[in-house]
């Protein structure tokens, strides 16, 4: 019955090619706006200008990664940053080891931070971070274990909604905590900085950023659409019905809690590579990256952008960090109350978001039809 | 989940809130392809017999089994409804924002683990019975809309439609003529006495007309237990329920 496979999978395209668009133009452009045009042209964009835009990828990643679980299967988690920071620490770590005995103290082997709180040797679970292949590995891992134990026990034991949320909250407070601590060895609140290079190149050129920002964008692509063929498929659906109706899937047979723990993992790893992506182009991760305010800021982006669409998340993460860039360089102080304002507005006004109010104008409110022609009406397939 | 012959069996099952005993010592056997109709005034227990049965409710004391060797106490939601029980809720539930189809999709029998899901593809012949359901339920026409849309008796209906795609060799049927009109209460009546034989069906319902005009067995509950069972004629003459129940 080719009538129902074409109707389903056409309902929503015209939001990814936009936004795969949007995405390809940032890839392509920014790189040519920086290698290309000369300095003194007002259409140069600098090595800052590169970072920023990079940075604003990331977030988009990491805004995508919530709105697959908040949009689409209703788990509000409020400690999405927690796995963002765990994926920046990892390559952080990396980064450190790759540094070798060119750090402030020429320690062989110790980052500087070692050798200034007095550490004798590396401590085990720094090994293998010199290789690049291994804390590419943890990048993804270590987010990706800590959501599934968390998911494990929270979904087993039935926590959802405000509660979920509340205990997503207190996972990222309390990892905040504990990397602030110099004992950790993690650097404390100083965490990791001063890198040199990635894989042998300078991260301080203009190449090596611009080919961190390409990468940073084939990445946000290709998660967005490994996203998007999850929310298509029928798991997808199964999704959608447990974030509707949840006691009700279970009656159907699935078990919910399955369904959360995939969607929860997966999510964590894409917030994690997105972290991961993150620290070499900013060149600092320290604990504040855990703190409560970023995962709510998050959610605020999704919000924004509107939720339960991916493209909308992706397109809220880059306005609301737009506007963050330029409120705190005129008006700083404002940003705080901005944001706030804009999360009330949004929630009270535009409850679908940036996307909401453009493809409310595009396409009519779809209401009960009315019955259609006799043609209309599918043949059950005869095989 | 294609083995049909299964006997529910309930034996004893109490079920006690904060002192107030919803069930007491519930015994009760619905045999295969049998249509089985329950009544009984409000707090009677039937919805929480249903709530037992389907694992959504734990009893304090008794036992529930369906088939040979299947202990539904120690199973969970999902498991009972792999194991072939289906359950229609009496305030209609189906997925608000997804489309019909896609509802009864959801509701196909077969393997529910994620990655199964992930990577499933409707094959011909499931969407020749999801086709089928949706004759039957007369929902053809709305099958791209969302099921939220729907009138309240269509979301009725197509609740018993997801139940019919689950393929149970039970299913539970709580209210399922509550506002409907008069015609559409007939094709229901019609719709469940087609697909007792088949399955076993347990009808819970209010509409002492709707009961009379299905039921072959009827049992009465009042205050958690049964006080009566035999087919209409025999149940409507028990002094017991003409006290408690139909009587002035």
């Amino acid at each position: 019955m080719p009538q129902y496979t074409l109707w389903i999978s056409a309902r929503k395209d015209s939001g990814t090619a936009w936004f795969l668009g949007a995405l390809g133009l940032i890839v392509v452009g920014v790189p040519l706006l920086n290698q290309v045009v000369p300095a003194s042209s007002p259409f140069h964009i600098s090595a800052y200008g590169l970072t920023l835009v990079g940075k604003y990828l990331c977030y988009a990643l990491l805004a995508v990664s919530v709105d697959l679980i908040w949009g689409y299967c209703g788990i509000l988690s409020l400690g999405q940053a927690a796995f963002f920071s765990l994926g920046g620490y990892a390559m952080g770590m990396y980064l450190m080891r790759e540094i070798g005995p060119r750090g402030v103290y020429g320690d062989p082997v110790l980052p500087d931070f070692m050798v200034f709180l007095n550490y004798k040797s590396l401590p085990w679970f720094w090994h293998g971070f010199n290789h690049f292949g291994f804390a590419f590995l943890m990048m993804a891992l270590a987010p990706g274990l800590l959501a599934f134990a968390f998911g494990w026990f929270a979904f087993r034991s039935r926590v959802t909604g405000v509660y979920l949320s509340i205990i997503t909250q207190a996972l990222t407070y309390a990892l905040m905590l504990a990397f602030f601590r110099n004992d950790m060895g993690f650097g404390g609140n100083n965490g990791f900085t001063d890198f040199k290079d990635i894989l042998g190149f300078d991260l301080h050129s203009d190449r090596v950023r611009v080919v961190l920002l390409v990468i940073t964008g084939i990445t946000l692509g290709a998660s967005y659409l490994v996203c998007r063929m999850i929310v298509s498929s029928r798991a997808g659906r199964v999704i959608r019905a447990i974030r509707d109706a949840e006691s009700r899937t279970r009656f159907l047979g699935y078990r919910v809690e399955s369904y959360k723990l995939w969607i929860f993992v997966f999510s964590a790893v894409l917030a994690g590579i997105a972290g991961a992506l993150y620290v070499p182009q900013i060149g600092i991760i320290n604990p504040s990256e855990f703190s409560p305010i970023n995962s709510i800021e998050v959610v605020i982006w999704v919000a924004v952008g509107g939720r339960g669409t991916l493209y909308g998340a992706a397109a809220g993460a880059l306005l609301v960090n737009y506007a963050k860039t330029y409120f705190t360089s005129t008006i700083p102080e404002a940003w705080n109350y901005a944001l706030g304002a804009l999360f009330v507005l949004v929630t009270l006004f535009l409850p679908r978001g940036i996307v909401g109010i453009v493809t409310g104008r595009v396409r009519k409110p779809r209401t009960v039809q009315p019955s259609p022609k006799p043609a209309d009406i599918p043949e059950p397939s005869s095989k | 989940m294609s083995e049909r012959r299964n006997t529910l069996t309930l034996d004893k099952l109490t079920v006690s809130f904060d002192g107030f005993k919803a069930l007491n010592e519930l015994t009760l056997q619905v045999e295969p392809g049998e249509l089985r109709c329950i009544i009984g005034p409000n707090g009677a227990g039937k919805t929480t017999m249903m709530d037992v049965i389907t694992g959504k409710t734990r009893p304090d004391s008794g036992s529930a089994s369906f088939g040979s060797g299947v202990d539904l106490l120690s199973m969970s939601e999902p498991e009972i409804a792999q194991a072939g029980i289906g359950r229609k809720f009496q305030k209609p539930t189906v997925f608000e924002r997804l489309t019909v189809f896609e509802n009864l999709e959801l509701a196909l029998a077969g393997d529910k683990s994620f990655l199964r899901t992930l990577f499933a593809r409707r094959t011909a012949s499931q969407d020749k019975r999801i086709y089928e359901v949706l004759e039957i339920i007369g929902l053809v026409p709305q099958h791209q809309i969302l099921a939220g849309t729907l009138a309240h008796g269509q979301k009725q209906w197509l609740e018993i439609g997801m139940l019919m795609m689950q393929e149970p060799a039970l299913m539970l049927v709580d209210e399922p003529v509550a506002g409907m009109t008069p015609q559409e209460i007939e094709r229901t009546a019609a719709l469940l006495l087609s697909l007792a034989g088949e399955h076993s069906v347990v009808v819970v319902e209010h509409d002492m007309d709707f009961v009379r005009s299905i039921a072959k067995r009827v049992t009465v509950l009042h205050e958690g237990h049964v006080i009566a069972e035999g087919d209409m004629d025999q149940v409507q003459k028990d002094p017991r329920v003409i006290e408690v129940y139909l009587g002035a």
